[in-house]
Formats: C-alpha cells, sequence, structure tokens
C-alpha cells in the first residue's frame, strides 16, 4: 500500500520536474531561435580594399609546389612602371645628352689641351701590360653593356621604328645575352681596378689644391699631381662604387628570387638604371679627355708609354717619384757595380 | 565587341584548383608553368576567402607599356595577349604586373628563362586562329570557337566568371543583392581602375 503510493508521488515529482523543464526551455527558446539569423558570413571576411591600405599587396596560400604565386596583388608594379617609363627617361636623357653636350661646347671653347711644351722624344712607362689589360677588359664590357643596357630603356623608342619589330627582337635579345654574360669579366674588371689602384687613389691635400686650381680644365694652368690626380681619382671611385652598385644590383636582377622578391627587384632596377644611366655620362667625359680631349693622353693607356714633357706637364709629383725611385735603382746599381769591381781591381 | 574581364567571386570559391587544373590541361601547359591559381587569404582563420587569380588583362597594362621590345598587343576584346616570336624573356613583364600573371618556363637566371608565357583568356596569339602554331605556343583558341575560357566554364560553384565586364558585373551585382553580402570584385580597382558598385 504505501509501496503504491510511494510510486505515485514519485511520478508525480516526475511529470512536476519535466513540465518545469519544458516550461525553462519554452521560455529560453526564443532567444536561440534567434540566433542563426543575427550571423552575418561576411562579418570576418578578408576585405580586399582594407589588406591593400595596410601592406599594398595581398598574400595567402597556394597549394600548387610554386610558392612564390602566394603573392595575389602587387599594385607597386604601378609606381615602378612609371619610374621606369617616365622618370627614368628624362634622367638617363639629361644626364647623357646633357653631357655630350657640355663635351662638345666645352671642346668647341677650349680645344684639344696641348702639350706646352711640345713633345720631347723621351718616353716613360706608365701604365705597365696588366693595367692596360685590366683597363681594356673593364672597358670593352662596359661599352657593351652601356649600349645594350640603353637599348633595354631607348630602343623602343628610337631604334625599333627604324628597323622593324622582328630585327629588333633579335637585336635586343643578342643585346641581353651580351648584358648578362658579360656582367662577369666586367665585375672581375671591377675588383681588379679596385685592387689594382687603391693605393693611388686615397685623395689627400694635393687633390685639394689642385680643384682649387681648376684642375687645368678651367684655365691653363698645370696643379701638381701624383700618379692620378683629383679627376682622375674621382673616376676611379666612379667606376669602383658605381661597377659596385650596378654589379651587385645587376645581379640581384640576373637571379629573380634567390635574393629578393619582386618589390625588391623593382628597387634594385631603379638603382642599377639611375647608376648606370649616371655612370655611362661620367665615362663619356673619360672617354673625351682620354683621346680627343687632351694631347699625349691615350698612349698612356694606348702603348702603356707617355711623352716626358706630358708627365712633367700633367703628373709632376709623379715623375718626381719616378726620377727619384729610377736614381735611387740607378745608385744602388752603379754601388753595386763600383762593390763588384772593386775586388777585382 | 565585348571588354572581356575575369571576376572572381571570393565568397563562392571553394578553392577546389579544378579551374587551375582545367588550364593546364587545356593548353597542355609545361611544368612549372601556373597560368591561373587559387590563393587563400588569411587560410584556417574565420572570414578566410579563396580568390582564383590569373592575368586580368588590365585596361593600359603595365606589362605592355614596359615590354622593351613592345611585344604585347590588345585585340578587339580588350584580351591582352604577346607574341612570343618577339619576348626576349627579360622579365619586365614580371616586375610591373599587379598579379603576376607572367610565367618563365625554365628556372634560373633571366638570361636563360626562356619566351614569357601567361594566361591568354583563351584566345591563342597572333598566329592564324586554331593554327598548330597558335596551339604550341599559346594552347587553345576557345574565343575563335564561340567560347568562353575552360576555368570560368567548368567552374563548379560559378565562382570564377569570364565574359563581358558589364555582364558580369551585373550577374555579381545580383547575387550580392539577393544574398546580403559579397567581398567586392578582386582586383578590379587594381586592373580596370574601377570596383562594381553593390
Amino acid at each position: 500500500m504505501f509501496g503504491i503510493l510511494a510510486k505515485l508521488l514519485m511520478q508525480v515529482r516526475f511529470v512536476a520536474g519535466a513540465l518545469a523543464l519544458a516550461l525553462v526551455i519554452a521560455v529560453a527558446a526564443p532567444a536561440s531561435a534567434q540566433q542563426p539569423s543575427s550571423v552575418n558570413p561576411t562579418a570576418s571576411a578578408v576585405q580586399e580594399r582594407q589588406l591593400l591600405q595596410e601592406l599594398n599587396r595581398i598574400q595567402g596560400r597556394v597549394t600548387i609546389p610554386d610558392k612564390k604565386s602566394d603573392v595575389l596583388e602587387q599594385p607597386a608594379g604601378r609606381e615602378w612602371r612609371q619610374w621606369h617609363q617616365v622618370t627614368l627617361r628624362w634622367i638617363g636623357a639629361i644626364a647623357i645628352l646633357g653631357m655630350l653636350a657640355l663635351l662638345v661646347v666645352f671642346y668647341l671653347a677650349r680645344g684639344q689641351v696641348k702639350l706646352q711644351s711640345g713633345f720631347s722624344g723621351r718616353k716613360i712607362v706608365r701604365f705597365n701590360g696588366v693595367e692596360r689589360f685590366v683597363h681594356w677588359l673593364t672597358a670593352t664590357c662596359f661599352l657593351v653593356l652601356a649600349i645594350s643596357g640603353l637599348n633595354v630603356t631607348f630602343g623602343k623608342a628610337l631604334l625599333l621604328p627604324l628597323i622593324g619589330p622582328s630585327a629588333f627582337s633579335i637585336w635586343s635579345e643578342l643585346a641581353k645575352y651580351s648584358h648578362n654574360f658579360l656582367s662577369f669579366p666586367f665585375t672581375i674588371g671591377v675588383i681588379l681596378i679596385f685592387l689594382m689602384w687603391i693605393g693611388s687613389n686615397i685623395p689627400n691635400r694635393n687633390d685639394v689644391e689642385w680643384v682649387k686650381r681648376g684642375g687645368g680644365i678651367i684655365g691653363n694652368d698645370h696643379p701638381p699631381a701624383e700618379h692620378f690626380n683629383a679627376g682622375q681619382k674621382m673616376i676611379y671611385w666612379i667606376v669602383v662604387l658605381g661597377g659596385g652598385a650596378s654589379a651587385v644590383t645587376g645581379y640581384l636582377l640576373l637571379f629573380p628570387f634567390y635574393g629578393t622578391e619582386i618589390s625588391g627587384m623593382q628597387l634594385a632596377q631603379i638603382v642599377h638604371s639611375v647608376v648606370a644611366v649616371l655612370f655611362i655620362a661620367a665615362m663619356l667625359g673619360h672617354i673625351y679627355i682620354g683621346t680627343i680631349g687632351m694631347q699625349g693622353a691615350f698612349e698612356a693607356m694606348g702603348e702603356g708609354t707617355v711623352d716626358v714633357n706630358w708627365a712633367k706637364e700633367h703628373h709632376s709629383l709623379w715623375l718626381e717619384q719616378e726620377k727619384a725611385r729610377a736614381g735611387a735603382t740607378g745608385a744602388t746599381d752603379a754601388q753595386r757595380r763600383a762593390t763588384a769591381a772593386g775586388p777585382a781591381e | 565587341m565585348a571588354r572581356m574581364k575575369f571576376l572572381c567571386d571570393a565568397d563562392r570559391c571553394i578553392e577546389c584548383n579544378a579551374c587551375v587544373t582545367a588550364c593546364k590541361n587545356e593548353h597542355e601547359v609545361p611544368w612549372g608553368i601556373n597560368r591561373r591559381r587559387v590563393v587563400t587569404i588569411n587560410d584556417g582563420k574565420p572570414g578566410e576567402r579563396s580568390v582564383s587569380m590569373a592575368c586580368m588583362h588590365c585596361t593600359d597594362a603595365p606589362c605592355a607599356a614596359v615590354c622593351p621590345v613592345d611585344c604585347f598587343y590588345t585585340t578587339a576584346d580588350a584580351v591582352v595577349l604577346h607574341s612570343k616570336d618577339l619576348c626576349i624573356g627579360c622579365g619586365y613583364c614580371f616586375y610591373a604586373c599587379p598579379f603576376g600573371a607572367p610565367q618563365y618556363p625554365k628556372v634560373g637566371n633571366f638570361g636563360s628563362r626562356g619566351k614569357m608565357d601567361k594566361c591568354t583568356f583563351c584566345a591563342g596569339g597572333p598566329e592564324a586562329d586554331g593554327s598548330k602554331a597558335e596551339y604550341e605556343k599559346y594552347g587553345a583558341n576557345r574565343l575563335a570557337e564561340g567560347k568562353l575560357p575552360l576555368c570560368a566554364e567548368m567552374c563548379s560553384t560559378k565562382s570564377l566568371l569570364a565574359g563581358d565586364g558589364d555582364v558580369i558585373a551585373q550577374i555579381y551585382k545580383e547575387r550580392v543583392s539577393r544574398r546580403g553580402y559579397g567581398s567586392g570584385a578582386w582586383g578590379w580597382q587594381t586592373a580596370y581602375r574601377e570596383a562594381i558598385a553593390t
């Protein structure tokens, strides 16, 4: 009897509990039912505009083996395009044509710098065979690199309309191969120039004096100079630093993705091209003064010897040093001869 | 004539890479070259999106502007194509392209990378339409057959759209207004200097 009552009571409690639970769920239900409709599937979605504003590029992940293709967008190419198509052309044209115009005006106004005391007929060695080999190795490479490089920037506008697209493509491909492969001997040449002539190219007090007196370029003065005068030292450092900078940036471009990615290559191309056009302009000045600009100058790098009078006028301190050295070795030779002859007598 | 464009609806792309495979197969693209790829942004995080990307056939294309030998040309359908006979493989288009589209057949330095290869919008090259020479250099010319690019045609979720710019922009607008959201036409601002107002 008690058992039946207790069982009934338990059932009542169970039903009541179930009712209470149902009530709680019913009350809570509307709140949870609203949840799905308030979800915005794009709430946390990446936005193109925001990503571009943050880094000016969008990068993600790709499943293909070419991992560098994970850059989705990089609009920086536009600025590079502006540089390559407009700015660089202006800088190049002004630097190179400006230098040519300057040299023509200078030649017409000043003419060739003559040897004032005339040729003595006696020669003195200025550059030995190794020095001349290194110079001409670098120089020939430079000429090919300069022409093939200018072709990339100006060829399309200047040469393409003259010879037509297929001939221009053949020429440009040859130029590109020459540019790429001659960069190696050119770099070796620049390194050898750096090592070979560093000793005589450290600026010193004589250079200040030389510049103050116009270096013989302005006026007919002949300020004293050692093996290299301040102007030549400047050329040396232009070759070493300009050659070095164009070599480093050039190799970054030649081996894409080994050193940098696209943005780095754009920057490397900017440095490479601006250094190159300024380098070319400077070398035009160097070529001028070494050929038609000055009497007796070319033979220094041609045959390797210069006239003693030329040395006296343009490199007086160097001539004195050479004479002193020759005198010293001459004296020791004489002494040696004297001592050798002594016992025999 | 139509102004052909690509549009990838990133809210639909499921990163199946079928467009990549279809492209490679249709044009017999050699190993190492991917004319099309799928990039996933914020992979594994909430709000990740995948975008299928290839050459966008830009208005006033940067590749064409910087090319030192002028080997690019734009068709009447505004598809940007190039001549592999004129290309010297210098890599300049690669520096200028905002979408990483230009590809080179050989790994190594630019001196020996070979002729550039890129998406042709399934429109071949300068050779005669449908010729063997055209197929060998640039792949199939579906446009000449009256067909649209295969990548978009076989996209299982119809995420990738290809066709006249106005038409695909309209399709995208309708989708966005119906479903209530859209992460935008990726690359349009960069390629065409215009976004789709939704």
